[in-house]
């Protein structure tokens, strides 16, 4: 491949970020000082340079983390280190929200404004940063300069932090050479402004989970958490960590994998596909290497189960990536995580190192690898084109991954609920596990409650619990509707709240339990002002790719706008049709699941709540 | 749209694959294993339209005017890119599979100027397509608004009015014009410059969602860019986004006829690879050049003096419509 690199230079900044991260280079081939003799005799880089194209989000993310935005001369280095055309990182630096492809204040806060900040607070910490700090950013300034002092700061609207149970929340971002990235929650509007303005934002919130059922002894996921430091390998082994892999160990991987099917556990992440076959699978394909992958980008909105799993029982998921790594023949596992959540990458990779130093992995490896904002990245393949150093872009299914996944090689991914599963299951067996559930759901199920809730926080009850008593454990005391599955989950009636929460239940009430989000609507919340912002966010994270989605995903939220501005074309009735004929093309053409459920809690909020029925025909 | 079986000559020859046996609306047929719905339909003289599909390169399945129906499965598949299996039951027109047609061919034709696409009028008639359902379109947008959005910000169409993709078209040297207001990101021109024709990579998606366009690194001109000006991206775009300037300065001048064009193919006399080049001829006058899809040499690739290096049989203005004596 003859690449035309760009001519601008790196200043010393960016050089040292991308160094930091790439080692120095090797030679003038690739970014290095030209001139040696031996360069213009002896060609370096060509394929080994471009083996490293994994690296190209971080590299990018290290810019954005000192730079604060990416320059020509910064992503020109890039570039050249890893042998990628221009073009191409360019499409990639321009997919992901939280990379700046133009100049950007040091310091950021990333305002929530999803549904559940929306009604809890959020307006009035955008009206008063709007007030105080200008507007938010909105589009690239491209071509104007800047001003970039130390006193520049900047405010942006941001999608669904994860952060439900400390609504409102926010994210500061701060580049430099001791880069900061905080997550906020509970925050008003002059903690906002003090965050940003003095530069202060304070301590993480998010480890800090509300666990309103901390300590009850009949938690099974959620035991350790809140209850054993989640920075001590000591602390998790005294609370009998590394049992479940020592036995997983001594048994043997096919007796995993049949603990697994008995205990017929299904995905956490949303899709409930059954576990035990996915492993299966992937332990039986020829071909090597087979890669393992937690999925830790959790970003459906009003999802925040995995956060606490993460911040609260990190080395439970590395005990249970080994496992799964040991059952599935994987010698390197990804852990995946939004970008969203420092917190959670930085004790995960504490447990990884104190893991390692202790060498209770054996020959496997873990490596973090973290999302740049993109809700998109949480579908499988999308996530491997991001691992991969590409836009986050779904792959056409089949083939499934389980065949043809990770650079291309059979690869197992699992949630990380799914995940800490196992745990239980390789220590109790699978036929005691399943004792717990529903015959088609078994298990305990995490589930987000927020909203207009008391006592918000992640839940744990078994399946088949009833929606009544898990609202009632909540403090919901007048739930008007229910979100059940996050936006790619559909609405339910406040009358609706007799359903056993299991799949099987789910399913044949026409809903979803989806990724265990339960977001309650009360009689003060603007469901209309819900749905049109649901419906904005598939726009904004549509990946962009087919355009079912593309297009399908615009002009439902113009639908949506054009009621709410009672400036309809032909009526209610006409919009609703309208809304109908494209969410069936998304469903049935879109290329993923984003665009498949794009139309989901839109059509519930229609045909389910009936909410146009007032607005009138 | 029309089927243009690739002369089979240049490929090494393959040992068989076992034959698949399916139906396609209650027809039966049995093909090799590996082969496309798409192929199959055709081969029973089937027609599905596509627009993103094209024969010399790897379906990127984005348009989705292709999708049919596959009994049993949730969703429907993409014909151009869905191998057949065994029992397959594929329905290529049934009602889902209309309207999703229909709803493709609405939602592209209310946001992208389909005036230069051939074939694309034809099928919105066919499928009762009527993009004008959802309003009117919003004004378009000034040059550089769309290369500079932010990915996941978003800005709504005033209520009434249909945003869509149009904005300026992007002049920045003398051989071709980018008009991207035109142009449905079916990613054949990223495709050609990239890995399946031109490995010059000059050009990639950027952005996201109704953002994501075709750019060079930073949006820079193309003559700050990798462009080796082959011009195969203008071959393979099918809706006349990317067009020689020759052509655009016709069109502009309302001078373009196609009608009573004849097309003299010969061989390009620059090199010794003897790419096959087909004269686009108005008035006595070169207007465009370009190379048989089906050639098995070129594939309708052709460099930069095969495609724009033919100013010297004629005078340039001649080229511009002025025509001569």
């Amino acid at each position: 491949m003859d690449i035309r690199h760009i001519d601008a230079e790196p200043t010393a900044a960016e050089r040292d970020a991308i160094d930091a991260l790439l080692g120095p280079p090797a030679s003038s081939w690739d970014g290095g000082e030209r001139g040696s003799e031996r360069d213009a005799h002896t060609a370096v880089g060509g394929a080994a340079a471009r083996e490293q194209r994994h690296l190209l989000v971080p590299a990018l993310q290290a810019l954005q983390q000192r730079i604060g935005w990416i320059s020509e001369g910064g992503m020109g280095y890039v570039c050249r280190r890893l042998s990628v055309p221009p073009a191409e990182a360019w499409g990639v630096a321009t997919f992901y929200a939280l990379l700046a492809t133009a100049p950007r204040a040091k310091r950021v806060l990333h305002v929530c404004d999803d549904i559940a900040c929306r009604n809890r607070g959020a307006h009035a910490i955008e009206h008063e940063l709007e007030r105080t700090c200008g507007a938010a950013i909105a589009a690239e300034p491209r071509g104007e300069r800047v001003a970039l002092g130390e006193g520049d700061v900047a405010w942006m609207h941001s999608p669904c932090l994860g952060m439900c149970d400390h609504a409102p929340a926010a994210l500061y971002t701060e580049a430099g050479e001791s880069p900061r990235e905080v997550l906020l929650g509970n925050v008003t509007p002059s903690s906002a402004v003090h965050a940003l303005t003095r530069h202060d934002p304070g301590l993480d919130s998010s480890g800090t989970a509300v666990l309103p059922q901390r300590g009850d002894p009949a938690l099974v996921l959620l035991a350790r958490c809140g209850t054993v430091d989640p920075t001590s390998l000591d602390a998790y082994r005294t609370a009998g960590g590394f049992e479940a892999l020592a036995r997983a160990r001594a048994k043997g991987a096919e007796w995993v994998i049949a603990q697994l099917n008995d205990a017929r556990l299904v995905g956490r992440g949303g899709a409930a596909f059954p576990t035990g076959r996915k492993w299966e699978a992937v332990r039986a394909r020829p071909e090597t290497p087979h890669y393992l992958v937690c999925n830790a980008d959790e970003s459906e909105p009003g999802t925040f189960k995995d956060r606490v799993l993460l911040t609260q029982d990190p080395f439970a998921i590395v005990e249970a990536m080994t496992i799964a790594g040991f059952a599935t023949g994987c010698n390197v596992g990804f852990l995946y995580v939004r970008a969203e959540y420092p917190l959670a990458a930085v004790r995960v990779q504490n447990a990884i190192d104190a893991c390692t130093a202790a060498q209770l992995l054996g020959d496997f490896r873990i490596e973090i690898r973290r999302g740049a904002g993109a809700y998109i990245c949480g579908e499988e393949t999308a996530l491997f084109e991001s691992i991969e150093g590409k836009r986050g872009e779904p792959r056409s299914k089949p083939p499934f991954p389980v065949h043809v996944g990770l650079f291309g090689k059979p690869t197992v991914v699992n949630n990380v609920e799914t995940l800490a599963n196992v745990l239980p299951i390789v220590r109790l067996g699978g036929a005691a596990y399943a004792a717990t559930g529903s015959q088609g759901s078994t298990g305990t199920r995490l589930f987000c409650l927020s909203g207009a809730v008391s006592r918000p926080g992640v839940y744990e009850v078994p399946f088949g619990t009833m929606l009544r008593d898990l609202l009632a454990m909540a403090g919901a005391t007048e739930p008007t509707a229910i979100l059940l599955g996050g936006a790619a989950g559909t609405f339910v009636r406040g009358d609706e709240i007799d359903l056993p929460l299991t799949l099987e239940d789910a399913r044949a009430a026409g809903t979803t339990l989806g990724s265990g989000v339960v977001m309650v609507c009360g009689p003060g919340d603007d469901l209309h002002d819900m749905v049109r912002r649901i419906a904005g966010f598939f726009r904004d994270e549509s990946c962009g790719q087919c355009v079912p989605c593309r297009v399908g995903t615009v002009r439902q939220e113009e639908a949506l706008h054009r009621i709410a501005a009672g400036k309809t074309l032909g009526g209610v009735a006409a919009e609703l049709a309208l809304l109908d004929d494209v969410g069936v093309a998304m469903r049935d053409a879109s290329i993923c699941g984003l665009g498949q459920t794009a139309y989901s809690a839109v059509e519930s909020a229609i045909k389910r709540l009936r909410l146009y029925e007032e607005v009138g025909r | 749209m029309t089927a243009t079986p690739l002369v089979q000559l240049a490929r090494p020859s393959r040992p068989a694959r076992p034959p698949v046996a399916l139906t396609i609306d209650g027809q039966s047929c049995t093909v090799e294993e590996g082969t496309t719905i798409l192929q199959a339909a055709r081969s029973l003289g089937k027609e599905i339209p596509t627009l993103c599909y094209l024969e010399t390169l790897e379906p990127v399945n984005a348009c989705r005017l292709c999708v049919v129906e596959i009994e049993g499965a949730r969703v429907l598949a993409p014909a151009c890119s869905r191998a057949v299996e065994g029992g397959m039951k594929v329905l290529t027109a049934s009602a889902r599979v209309r309207h999703s047609r229909r709803l493709v061919l609405e939602l592209l034709a209310s946001s992208v100027d389909l005036s230069t696409a051939p074939g694309l009028a034809e099928l919105i008639d066919e499928y009762g397509a009527q993009p004008a359902r959802f309003g009117e379109s919003a004004p378009p947008s000034n040059d550089g608004v769309r290369d500079a959005s932010i990915p996941g910000h978003h800005v709504v169409a005033a209520p009434g009015t249909a945003a869509t993709v149009a904005q300026p078209v992007k002049v920045d040297n003398e051989l071709y014009v980018r008009d991207y207001a035109k142009c449905i990101l079916c990613y054949k021109c990223v495709e050609a410059c990239g890995p399946d024709h031109q490995n010059t990579f000059a050009i990639a998606v950027a952005g996201r969602g109704f953002d994501a366009r075709i750019s060079t690194e930073f949006a820079v001109p193309l003559p700050g860019s990798a462009c080796v000006y082959c011009g195969n991206c203008i071959a393979v775009c099918p809706t006349g986004a990317l067009m020689a300037t020759s052509e655009h300065e016709l069109r502009a001048a309302g001078a373009w006829k196609p009608e009573v064009q004849q097309t003299t193919d010969t061989i390009c006399p620059y090199c010794g690879v003897g790419c096959t080049l087909s004269l686009h001829v108005q008035d006595n006058v070169i207007v465009k050049a370009t190379s048989p899809l089906e050639n098995d040499i070129t594939l309708g690739n052709l460099c930069v003096k095969g495609r724009f290096g033919w100013q010297f049989v004629q005078p340039k203005d001649a080229a511009a419509g002025e025509g001569r004596d």
